[in-house]
């Protein structure tokens, strides 16, 4: 191991590695900070800004930025968690997200991320967007209702499948998630079995024919929040 | 309040199917408690049609898809001094607000002509004054009239109502740990 670097979040002394990301230093040190667009094994992408932290008091996103000695790091603070709950809300509204039929349900990191913050409901008027469904492909559903522009399927399909089956196109509200083909899913190389399907943190990119295989009540976040795991690893666990 | 002292509690289904009704008798036993601690006024659980007084707590079963539904919501806020969005079609507008991105002429071409189970030769669309106007779209009733608390779920788990409803009832702020707050 190379020679560490110590900075604080919310006052709690964290060694890190040169060159690290304050995300991964945290997580190494049993500090969960909430994410979304990040994903191990993935180049991070910066664009959720879920994992905003406060470093010497400006925000930056923790999944990109890199540790310094002796920076001052807020984290799990009232003014950090209003901003994050903030994002959250405005993804819920801004998508067609009717948790009550998803097979995501319960496995799904936006919900997940809303439950850990106890949202009851958004502040944001629903914005019930016109989005379309890709049910083309055999084996995998797009479903654009649910999308949350997170990235993670075509940094996944570019740099670990070696396929660029996914992009963005288009700007602002009109952004969303494209397939390289000239219509539709199904006329992509993807195969079920890609990262890029695998990745998606909500029920946007679906496996067909799982659906609600687990029982409620066994779901990955039914009984403990997201990032439990990582508070409850021993410090350097992980 | 009641002439006996006891607060009262009125519910009502908007746009919904009922089953945030079925999940409050699904408190079981504790039911009985329940009409201990509160009077039903409006509600379907005693079957009042109308408000026969101020009311300490709302239940709100449904968003606001037809314009009685509006009428009836702000007939709530009239007269609770709390009003609880019970959950998903109240807080977002749930399984009716699928229709929400389809124009509103669609959606009754599809029901009263064009439907596979459709028959109606006429082909004239139900238009008798007793029958509520449907709205442009369905409406989170936080989007018409203040709400000030939410119990998502389809349903909530009657857990989660019934510690919302005994916390507000003992003047104690609605705190949900986790596992009672759902969105399913
Ligand atoms: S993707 Fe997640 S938040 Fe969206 S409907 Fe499915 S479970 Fe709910
Ligand atoms: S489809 Fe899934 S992984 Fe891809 S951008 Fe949308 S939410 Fe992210
Ligand atoms: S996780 Fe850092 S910006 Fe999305």
């Amino acid at each position: 191991m190379s020679a560490t670097v110590e900075f604080t979040i919310d006052g709690k002394e964290i060694p890190a590695q040169p060159g690290q990301t304050i995300l991964e230093a945290a997580q190494q040190a049993g500090v969960y900070i909430p994410r979304l667009c990040w994903c191990k094994g993935l180049v991070p992408h910066g664009s959720c800004r879920v994992c905003t932290v406060l470093v010497n008091g400006r925000p930056q996103a923790a999944c990109t930025q890199p540790v310094a000695p002796g920076v001052v790091v807020e984290n799990n603070t009232e003014k950090v968690t209003a901003l994050r709950r903030n994002i959250i809300e405005m993804l819920f509204v801004e998508g067609n997200h009717f948790c009550m039929f998803c097979e995501k349900s319960g496995n799904c990191e936006l919900q997940a991320l809303a439950y850990r913050f106890g949202i009851t409901a958004p502040k944001y008027p629903y914005l019930f967007p016109q989005r379309d469904v890709d049910a083309s492909h055999p084996d995998v559903l797009l479903d654009r209702n649910r999308c949350i522009l997170c990235g993670r399927c075509v940094r996944a399909s570019r740099d670990v499948d070696g396929k660029h089956v996914f992009d963005f196109v288009g700007r602002g509200p009109h952004k969303r998630i494209a397939v390289n083909a000239a219509a539709r899913l199904a006329e992509t190389d993807l195969k079920v079995a890609d990262k890029a399907v695998e990745v998606c943190p909500v029920g946007a990119i679906l496996k067909k024919r799982v659906g609600y295989a687990v029982p409620v009540g066994q779901r990955q976040y039914d009984q403990q929040p997201i990032g439990s795991d990582i508070e409850a690893a021993p410090a350097g666990g992980r | 309040m009641s002439q006996n002292g006891k607060p009262k509690v009125a519910t009502t289904s908007l746009a919904g199917c009922f089953g945030c009704h079925m999940s409050l008798l699904d408190i079981d036993d504790r039911i009985l408690k329940l009409v201990e601690l509160v009077d039903f006024d409006k509600s379907p659980v005693d079957d009042i049609k109308e408000f026969t007084g101020r009311c300490a707590v709302g239940l709100i079963e449904g968003g606001c898809c037809n314009e009685e539904n509006v009428r009836v919501l702000r007939d709530f806020r009239a007269h609770c001094d709390i009003l609880i969005a019970v959950g998903d079609c109240a807080t977002m507008g749930g399984i009716p607000a699928l229709r929400n991105n389809i124009p509103l002429q669609e959606c009754y071409d599809e029901a009263y002509r064009n439907g596979p189970t459709v028959y109606n030769p006429s082909g004239r669309i139900p238009d008798d004054p007793e029958l509520p106007l449907l709205l442009n779209r369905v409406y989170p009733i936080q989007e018409v009239v203040k709400i000030d608390y939410f119990l998502p779920g389809c349903p909530p788990p009657a857990d989660t109502l019934w510690a919302a409803l005994t916390a507000l009832l003992g003047n104690q702020p609605v705190q949900l740990p986790y596992g009672l707050l759902k969105y399913d």
